[in-house]
Parts: structure tokens; C-alpha cells; sequence
């Protein structure tokens, strides 16, 4: 077992293109099968960057020595990013985790240099012959944060940090919107885009603003935990993202949606191990556990504590799927009846609000 | 637009400006001495995460922002001993400074992540914030707001009207003049140096229990770039650098509020606003090239080796 840190800047790259043109790679059976990560922002994010990592450190104490993994954080989405990957593949990677939306083309374009190279890209919808991708249904955490949020609202105004209005983000906002409006017909959740995915005062100016505009519950889809922490301040409730973010403010935190990422990691690595790996699209959930709700907070009434793990049962069983019919489309439009429900093309292609979503949904 | 929105937008604004004055005064004064340090972003972290460090451990969030000062001076004067008396390249060895920085304070920080404290609480002056609207806009933030003022007005003062800003100007026009009149080069850019140290630092230390009182990795996101682009483009005047950083931070509050109001924009056309707003007006105000030049100081970033 081995983890070796590297850093992506310029300097850490021409090092790393250096080590390539001096050890070359003898790959034989006993080898360890090595898997790297890419991630977007620091492991110390204390947000979704450092979930993935708590994934890559779960395999690493379930596989041992018969893995070696190493990771590249905080690298730039965009062109940057592809020279990383190209050189995770060039280094002798067996299976590559690519754990941001941007790195969708850069990865596809890498998986088609390195035929014998597995890649799994996290959150995208591009697949090729070796290249899989993955996410967690964290929209099903959203609508139950909803549901939350529409009981808990006084102000019946809820803020949301948003990052950037890709469907990823606006599926978590319509989840959230639908559980809210679901318990309460008269909130509406006001969305600021802070145009950053991690950037804590910005995320903290956001946070004042929505407040400032009414709202007395937050959420955010941000990576760090800067959101809660302005709640906290102003007496106001908060629901986290990515991880429990509980210690960023004991009374405001309501719960937060997690991801546990190390089961899906592990059932990768060994479908890898067992030469069984495809190409597909997993999107596992609350039902396969790696999307979660942190503890609620004892802020919560027992009422709504019932109703939550009653919803949350229902979508385990399969018998609610967040987007079932009728859903309306913020001009108030049926667009789903009754009976129907939402298939996960629609749902990765979200470019719309729902009601109860106030503003404009702008164009990515 | 009603009156509590416009006093909450300039208080905002003052907030989101000052982590940028107090790292775009302290470059500035290391530039004008001929040192061209982009180890800011590297300091601002160490400033930040030692901060908060110390803020945790001793309980004390005043002693936590002495750490920061400390660790801003400590990684400044690594840059000092290399650029000035190893005489290495300013520019290579300020960008190492901040990837050690980052990464250092990364690793040191690393057990930090997720703990919270209390952090520094506004100080109202008394009286003064009493005052409708600009009490509140002015008189009502926490110590180091005020404490940037105060440095401002220091500078201003300093090479406005004293004989060591004078000196320091020397230094950075041509050190080996004012070496031969007696002036201690060497001692002056260091000085300079562990100055603008110490300004990256407290700024890192604002960030980290002031503004938002927690540690994450690579939390600065980028200010102490933005605050070395300021200085130039204020053409190395500390009231532009003051002017500067509160457009820009006028600008990102904006870019924030005008999303809430329900303003039709492309948020990432609104996000652009406050590099290109304040980029522009700075221009504007520097657009005489020949006064603009006689502003930059002429041994900017070249190496200096006394003569024995």
C-alpha cells in the first residue's frame, strides 16, 4: 500500500513528467493493481473532494497491499486536467477515478489514447468502451432536506448557494424545491449562483444575502461549509451538502445530504481485479446507501422526524422516486401527470425549474 | 432599492475589500523597495491556517491572529534570505513560496478541518456607530477592518511625507545609488519584505477567524493573486489600492444581491464584474502612460548584489 500525494501545479507536473522519462514501467501479474483519483479540491475541503478521498482511503484499508493508489487534487476542470490524466494513464494507472462534471471530455479524450486503461468519471454522461460513469442519487437526499426545510420555514423563503447551473445542480435544487413545496404549498427557495464550487467567503457573502432577502433556512451546493457558519451567526437553520457539517454550527444544522463513495469504489476495484469491468452508467442511492442524511438535528419535531424516515423507506423500497408525477414546471405547467414518473434521461438533463423556484434558471 | 439593502451592501462591501487591502498595502510596500513577491497567495494561507491553529489551541482567537502575523513574517523571510541575499530570481522564487505555502499549510491544517470556534467579534465603535446608515456601514466591524484603515493611512502618510518612504522609494528606483549614499539596501528590502509578511499574514488570519472563522484548505481561493494584480493596476498608490479593493468587493457583493433582487443576468457574466469593473477604472484613472511609468519603480524584481 502506497499513497503518494502529488500536487497539480506546473512545477509538481514537469517533476512528474521527469519521473516518467526515468522510470519506466515494468508491469507484471504480482503488481499492485494501481488506481488513481482526481479530484477538484483539496481533500481538506471538508466538503465533496474530501468524500471522494474517504472513498479512495476505504479501498485502500479493504485491498491493502494488493493496491496502490494515488490522487491529484485540486486540478483545474478544462485543459489542465487532461495533461493530469494523461499522465495518471502514462504512469501505469489500471483504473482512474475522474471525480468532477468538467473533466467529462478531457477524460474521454485520455480513455481513447490509453485503450487498456479503465476510467470512471463521476457525475458526467459521456461514456466510451473504457470509460464508465457514476454518481450517487444525492437528488433523493435533496427532496428529503426539502421536505425538512418546507416544515421548518417560518419566513417561507429558503435560500440556495448554487455553484453553476449544470443538471447536476439544478436537479438538486428541483428535488429540494418539489420536497419543500410537497409540505408546504407556499415556500419559495431563492437560488444565488456564487459562479464557484469553493470559495468560502463568497460562499459566506451568498449565504448573507439570501438572508439578508428572508430566508431563514440555507442550503447550498457549494463545497464548503461556510453556508452553515453564516446561519449559525444569525440564529437561522442550515442543511449541509457533501458531508455532515454538523460542527459548523450545532444549532443551525438541520442535517446534511452525504455521499459514502468507498462501497461503490471497492465494487469497481474488484470488478477490475476479477476482469469483469464494463462500461455503464451506475447511479446507486439511498437504497444502496451511498446517499445518506447526516443525524438530524433534535430541532427537528418528532412529526417531521417520522415523516422523513417514512419517505426514506418508501424510496428504499422503490416505491417513491422523488420526480413522481405530477410535476409542475415553475410557470405553474403540469409537465408530468399523476401516475408518471421522471426516467433518469430527463433527470440528467434537467434545464429547468420546478414551482416553487423563484428567478430565472440562467444558461450554463 | 430600500435603505437597510444598501446599508447591508456597503457593509458588505468594506468586509469583502479588506483581506484585499491588507495583502495589496503589504505587496505594495515590498514592490516599491524593488521586490517583487508573488509568495503572497502561499503567506495569506500559512497566515491563515497557523492562525486558526493557534486560535484553537490556545483558545484565544488574538493570539491566533499574532500566529498569523508571525507565520506571514516567517514565510517572507525564507523568501528574503533567497531573493535578497542568495540573490535568486524574485518571480521563480515567489511562485515556490506560494506552492509551499499552500501545500504546507495544507498538511499542517489537515487536522484542523471541520473543528469551529468562536472567532474575533465585530467591535461597534461607540457613539460613532450610532450614527443612521453610516454608522452601520462604517463604525460597526470587527478590529481589523478598522486596523486596515489605520494601515492605510500609515502608508499613505509614509511616502507621502517621511523620510523613510523616501528611502524605501530609493531602494526600488536604484539600489545601487542609494547604497552609495550610505543607505543599508539590504536591511531596507528585508524590512519591506517581513512588512509585507506580516500584512499577508493578518490577512490570512481575517480570512480564517474573522470572516469565516474555520480552516479549509486553500481557503485564500486565489485572493492574494487578485491582490498583486491590484497593486499594479493602482500603479503602486496606496489609495487606488484602497479604492480598488472596495470596487471589487463592491462588485462580487453585487454580483451576489442583483441574483437575489431577480436580475436577468448571465450570473457568470455578473461574476466576471468585479475583475472587469475594477480593472477598468483603475485604467481609466492611470491612463497617462507617462505618469504611470514614472510610479513603477525601476529595480522592480531585478536582483541586487552589493557592491563589497
Amino acid at each position: 500500500m502506497k499513497a503518494n500525494i502529488m500536487r497539480s501545479n506546473k512545477l509538481a507536473n514537469l517533476a512528474l513528467t521527469a519521473a516518467l522519462a526515468v522510470g519506466i514501467n515494468t508491469a507484471s501479474a504480482d503488481d499492485p493493481l494501481k488506481v488513481g483519483f482526481v479530484y477538484v479540491g483539496p481533500t481538506g475541503d471538508a466538503g465533496w473532494s474530501y468524500g471522494h478521498d474517504q472513498g479512495r482511503k476505504y479501498i485502500v484499508e479493504k485491498f491493502g497491499d494488493k493496491i496502490e493508489t494515488n490522487y491529484v487534487e485540486s486540478v483545474a476542470e478544462g485543459a489542465d486536467s487532461e495533461r493530469v490524466i494523461r499522465q495518471l494513464a502514462a504512469k501505469g494507472h489500471d483504473l482512474i477515478f475522474t471525480t468532477s462534471f468538467g473533466y467529462m471530455n478531457p477524460t474521454l479524450k485520455v480513455a481513447k489514447r490509453f485503450k487498456k486503461v479503465k476510467f470512471e468519471h463521476a457525475t458526467g454522461y459521456k461514456r466510451g468502451k473504457n470509460t464508465g460513469t457514476y454518481f450517487a442519487r444525492a437528488y433523493q437526499g435533496r427532496y428529503l432536506t426539502g421536505l425538512i426545510a418546507g416544515k421548518m420555514t417560518k419566513s417561507n423563503v429558503i435560500g440556495y448557494v448554487a455553484s453553476f447551473p449544470i443538471p447536476e445542480v439544478i436537479r438538486g435544487i428541483n428535488a429540494f424545491t418539489k420536497g419543500a413545496q410537497e409540505v408546504n404549498p407556499d415556500v419559495t427557495v431563492k437560488v444565488v449562483w456564487a459562479s464557484t464550487w469553493y470559495d468560502p467567503a463568497k460562499e459566506r457573502e451568498a449565504a448573507e444575502t439570501l438572508m439578508l432577502q428572508g430566508a431563514d433556512i440555507l442550503t447550498q451546493h457549494t463545497d464548503s461549509a461556510a453556508v452553515i457558519q453564516a446561519a449559525e451567526s444569525k440564529g437561522n437553520y442550515a442543511i449541509g451538502y457533501h458531508t455532515d457539517m454538523s460542527a459548523y454550527g450545532a444549532k443551525a444544522h438541520l442535517t446534511s445530504t452525504v455521499h459514502t463513495w468507498g462501497p461503490l469504489y471497492a465494487q469497481k476495484v474488484q470488478a477490475v481485479m476479477d476482469g469483469t469491468w464494463k462500461s455503464e452508467d451506475l447511479w446507486p442511492g439511498i437504497a444502496e446507501g451511498v446517499t445518506d442524511l447526516a443525524p438530524l438535528n433534535d430541532a427537528i419535531p418528532a412529526d417531521v422526524k417520522a415523516l422523513i424516515a417514512k419517505k426514506k423507506q418508501a424510496i428504499k423500497e422503490g416505491a417513491l422516486r422523488v420526480f413522481d408525477g405530477p410535476v409542475f414546471d415553475q410557470a405553474g405547467k403540469e409537465v408530468l401527470s399523476a401516475g408518471e414518473t421522471m426516467d433518469d434521461a430527463a433527470l440528467k438533463s434537467f434545464n429547468w425549474y420546478v414551482k416553487g423556484v423563484e428567478g430565472k434558471l440562467p444558461k450554463s | 432599492m430600500d435603505f437597510e439593502l444598501l446599508t447591508n451592501i456597503l457593509f458588505a462591501t468594506l468586509r469583502t475589500g479588506t483581506p484585499l487591502i491588507l495583502i495589496a498595502l503589504g505587496e505594495m510596500v515590498c514592490e516599491k523597495s524593488g521586490v517583487l513577491n508573488l509568495g503572497q497567495e502561499g503567506m495569506v494561507l500559512m497566515g491563515a491556517a497557523l492562525g486558526f491553529i493557534a486560535a484553537v489551541v490556545t483558545g484565544h482567537a488574538g493570539l491566533g491572529i499574532i500566529a498569523a502575523i508571525l507565520a506571514g513574517m516567517m514565510m517572507s523571510v525564507l523568501f528574503a534570505f533567497l531573493a535578497v541575499t542568495l540573490v535568486s530570481n524574485q518571480v521563480a522564487t515567489g511562485l515556490a513560496l506560494t506552492i509551499f505555502g499552500t501545500g504546507l499549510s495544507g498538511f499542517l491544517g489537515a487536522g484542523y478541518v471541520g473543528m469551529a470556534i468562536e472567532g474575533i467579534a465585530p467591535f461597534p465603535i461607540p457613539f460613532l456607530s450610532d450614527i443612521p446608515v453610516i454608522g452601520k456601514v462604517l463604525f460597526s466591524h470587527d478590529p481589523l477592518v478598522y486596523f486596515s484603515w489605520l494601515m492605510f493611512g500609515l502608508i499613505f502618510w509614509c511616502f507621502r511625507s517621511t523620510r523613510l518612504g523616501l528611502t524605501i522609494r530609493a531602494v526600488g528606483e536604484n539600489p545601487e545609488a542609494a547604497n552609495a549614499i550610505g543607505i543599508p539596501v539590504m536591511k531596507v528590502r528585508y524590512g519591506a519584505i517581513l512588512f509585507g509578511g506580516a500584512m499577508a499574514g493578518l490577512a490570512g488570519a481575517y480570512l480564517s477567524l474573522v470572516y469565516t472563522p474555520m480552516w479549509s484548505e486553500g481557503m485564500a481561493a486565489g485572493r492574494g493573486w487578485i491582490a498583486l494584480a491590484l497593486v499594479v493596476f493602482a500603479s503602486w498608490k496606496a489609495e487606488r489600492i484602497l479604492l480598488g479593493a472596495y470596487l471589487f468587493g463592491a462588485a462580487s457583493i453585487m454580483h451576489l444581491v442583483l441574483q437575489g433582487l431577480g436580475f436577468e443576468a448571465s450570473p457568470n457574466l455578473l461574476a466576471m464584474l468585479p475583475y472587469g469593473a475594477t480593472i477598468i477604472v483603475l485604467v481609466v484613472i492611470a491612463s497617462d502612460a507617462a505618469k504611470a511609468k514614472l510610479n513603477t519603480p525601476l529595480a522592480l524584481g531585478q536582483p541586487y548584489r552589493p557592491q563589497v
